[in-house]
Formats: structure tokens, C-alpha cells, sequence
């Protein structure tokens, strides 16, 4: 239970840790690369980039993507979770179920 | 993951980009070294730095499965959390967004080397197709993420393991350095490659520490947690896996 618990406090702080700044802090929270790119206009004015992204998507497929890509990673990390589990409840058939 | 299926991704990676090539300008952000932001020779510099790690990523993974067929499920785990962590853009303290890198877990589970070829086929999916980063920046961002985080996450997890018993707390650190690593490469990347005309690469350094490695503090402090997080669960349900894996890392075995 005291697992448990630790778990849940956990979880709890990594919410909190996304949700403070954005209650305390005045940003609009764009990238930290655009900060990176105001930097490097200000210590080299003269610097063009000299090579542009291939794919410049619209807003809407990039944030699918972005959803698609963390949806992927999930389903593998749950596939992978369920059968470890499957195979030691197999291994140890007299065990209680948690 | 073998090698074949790698390349398969990549062709369907390549596939995707053609088809969407096509598409209307929108705005993109991200948080490493932005397309075409780095001069040539650097960017060339940083990709001859990175093809060494990844050959020898691709030799050892190689290795590893033949060994151990069972590692597979692992490493689709660890590349799995870094394909989640690294799509979740986390807002930060300091008013700007960024995200976690995930590359900590698959750095204690598998070792160094392995990931960074994990890590690296995230960042290409990112340049590909979500305009992040890019690919004349891929090799300085791969060694930033891919080569530099995991080997410092792996580094201290050995550390804290020889002083302390506290596993949990070795996993956190790891993850917690390997993350923050990655910033603070980047950061040295762009300092190196634009010096302020006051103060040199110090103070450009600074500078873009500031913007990278700040915001990453309380991410690398959510990404620790999720680590141990996961590792928790690992740990119930299949300690024989996971310390398989050690005696493939040359690692403790579970006591």
C-alpha cells in the first residue's frame, strides 16, 4: 500500500510541476527555441539560416502528430506492461491478483 | 528492434515526409537546434562526432538481441518512453515550453550505446515531420539527446548504485542528468557556433543556458519521476527481465 501511495504522490507532483507555472507564471509558452533564435539574432544580427525544414505542416497536423507519437509510444509501453504481467500470473498461477 | 524493421521505419518515416511535403506553411516550434540555425562546418562537425555512437549503437543492439532474444521487449519499451516523453511539450517556470527526452530509462535498462540509435530515430521523426530540429542539425541534436544524455544518465546511475543501495533514487538521478545533460550540450553547441562579441562562448553559453537549461529544470525533475514511475511497475512484474538485462549491461543483479 505504501507503494501505492509513493506512486500516486509521484504523480501528483509531476501535475503540479505542468500546472504551477502555467497558473504563475506570465508567458504565452511558445517553444524554447524560438527564445533560442531571438538569442542568436541578437549575438549575430547577420546570420541567415541556411536551410529550411523540409515540411512546414499547418498547426492542426502537427499537434495529430505530436498526439500520434505519444499515442504510439503508449500503446507499445501498455502492450509491454500487460504481457509481463500475463506472463508472471502464468509463472505464479496461486499468487493473488493485485 | 533489428536493424531490417529499423530500416523499414525509416523508409515509412521518408514516405510520410514526401506525401506531406506538400502541405501549407504553418508555424513551427521546438526545442533543439532549429533547421539551418547552425553553420555548415559545425553541423558537419557535430554529425562526424555522432556517426561513431550510432554505428557502434547498431553493432551492439545487434549483439544484444542475437544473445538475448528477449531484450526486444525492453527496447521497444525504452524507445516507446522516449517517443511519449518527447511528444509531451511541458509549459516551465520560466514562461517558455520544452520537453523531456525519456532517453534516462533505456540508458539504465540497456546501457549507453543502444540509445543512441533509439534516441535518434525520435529525432528524426521529429525533423521529418514535425519540423523540429532537422536534418542539417540532426547530428549535433543526436548527440546532444542521444549520445550525451544517456551516457552522463548512465555514468551516475552507476555512481549513486556504488554509493548507496537506493536503486530508486540511482534511476531518478539518471533520468534527472540525462535530460538535463541534453540542454546543457545543446546550449554548448550554439555557443561554440556563436560566440558573443562580448564575452566569447561564455557568455553566449550563459546565455543560451538560460533559455534551455533552466526551462528543463522542473521537466527533468517530471521526467525522473515517471522514470521511477515506470521502473516500479517494471520491477513487479518481471524482476528476471530486468535483471537479465543487467547481466547484458554488466550491472548489479537485483538483490
Amino acid at each position: 500500500m505504501t507503494a501505492r501511495w509513493r506512486n500516486g504522490l509521484m504523480l501528483l507532483v509531476v501535475i503540479l510541476l505542468v500546472v504551477l507555472p502555467l497558473l504563475f507564471v506570465n508567458g504565452d509558452f511558445g517553444g524554447a527555441d524560438d527564445a533560442a533564435e531571438g538569442a542568436i539574432s541578437e549575438i549575430d544580427p547577420g546570420y541567415k539560416p541556411w536551410f529550411k525544414p523540409l515540411t512546414e505542416l499547418p498547426a492542426e497536423t502537427e499537434s495529430m502528430l505530436f498526439a500520434l507519437q505519444a499515442a504510439i509510444g503508449a500503446g507499445v509501453i501498455g502492450y509491454t506492461i500487460g504481457l509481463l504481467k500475463g506472463r508472471q500470473e502464468r509463472q505464479n498461477p496461486h499468487d493473488q491478483k493485485n | 528492434m533489428k536493424p531490417r524493421s529499423l530500416w523499414k521505419f525509416t523508409a515509412m518515416v521518408a514516405g510520410f515526409t514526401l506525401y506531406l511535403l506538400f502541405n501549407e506553411p504553418g508555424t513551427a516550434q521546438a526545442m533543439h537546434i532549429m533547421e539551418g540555425f547552425l553553420p555548415i562546418g559545425w553541423a558537419v562537425f557535430w554529425w562526424l562526432a555522432f556517426v561513431p555512437f550510432f554505428v557502434c549503437g547498431i553493432l551492439k543492439l545487434k549483439k544484444m538481441t542475437r544473445d538475448n532474444p528477449e531484450l526486444k521487449l525492453l527496447l521497444g519499451l525504452a524507445g516507446a518512453f522516449t517517443f511519449v516523453l518527447s511528444a509531451m511539450k511541458l509549459p516551465s517556470v520560466t514562461g517558455s515550453s520544452s520537453h523531456p527526452t525519456g532517453t534516462g530509462l533505456g540508458a539504465v535498462m540497456l546501457g549507453p550505446l543502444p540509445m543512441s540509435v533509439i534516441g535518434s530515430i525520435v529525432l528524426l521523426f521529429q525533423a521529418l515531420l514535425l519540423a523540429h530540429g532537422g536534418i542539417t542539425t540532426l547530428g549535433a541534436n543526436a548527440f546532444s539527446m542521444a549520445v550525451a544524455g544517456p551516457f552522463a544518465g548512465y555514468a551516475v546511475y552507476k555512481l549513486v548504485m556504488k554509493l548507496t543501495p537506493r536503486e530508486k533514487l540511482a534511476v531518478f538521478a539518471a533520468a534527472f542528468i540525462a535530460d538535463l545533460m541534453t540542454y546543457v550540450v545543446t546550449s554548448f553547441q550554439l555557443a561554440v557556433a556563436f560566440p558573443a562579441a562580448e564575452g566569447g562562448v561564455l557568455a553566449s553559453f550563459l546565455k543560451f543556458g538560460s533559455i534551455f537549461a533552466v526551462t528543463q529544470i522542473p521537466l527533468a525533475i517530471s521526467e525522473g519521476l515517471l522514470t521511477v514511475l515506470l521502473w516500479n511497475w517494471l520491477r513487479s512484474y518481471s524482476p528476471n527481465e530486468l535483471s537479465l538485462l543487467k547481466r547484458e549491461t554488466k550491472g548489479r543483479g537485483f538483490e
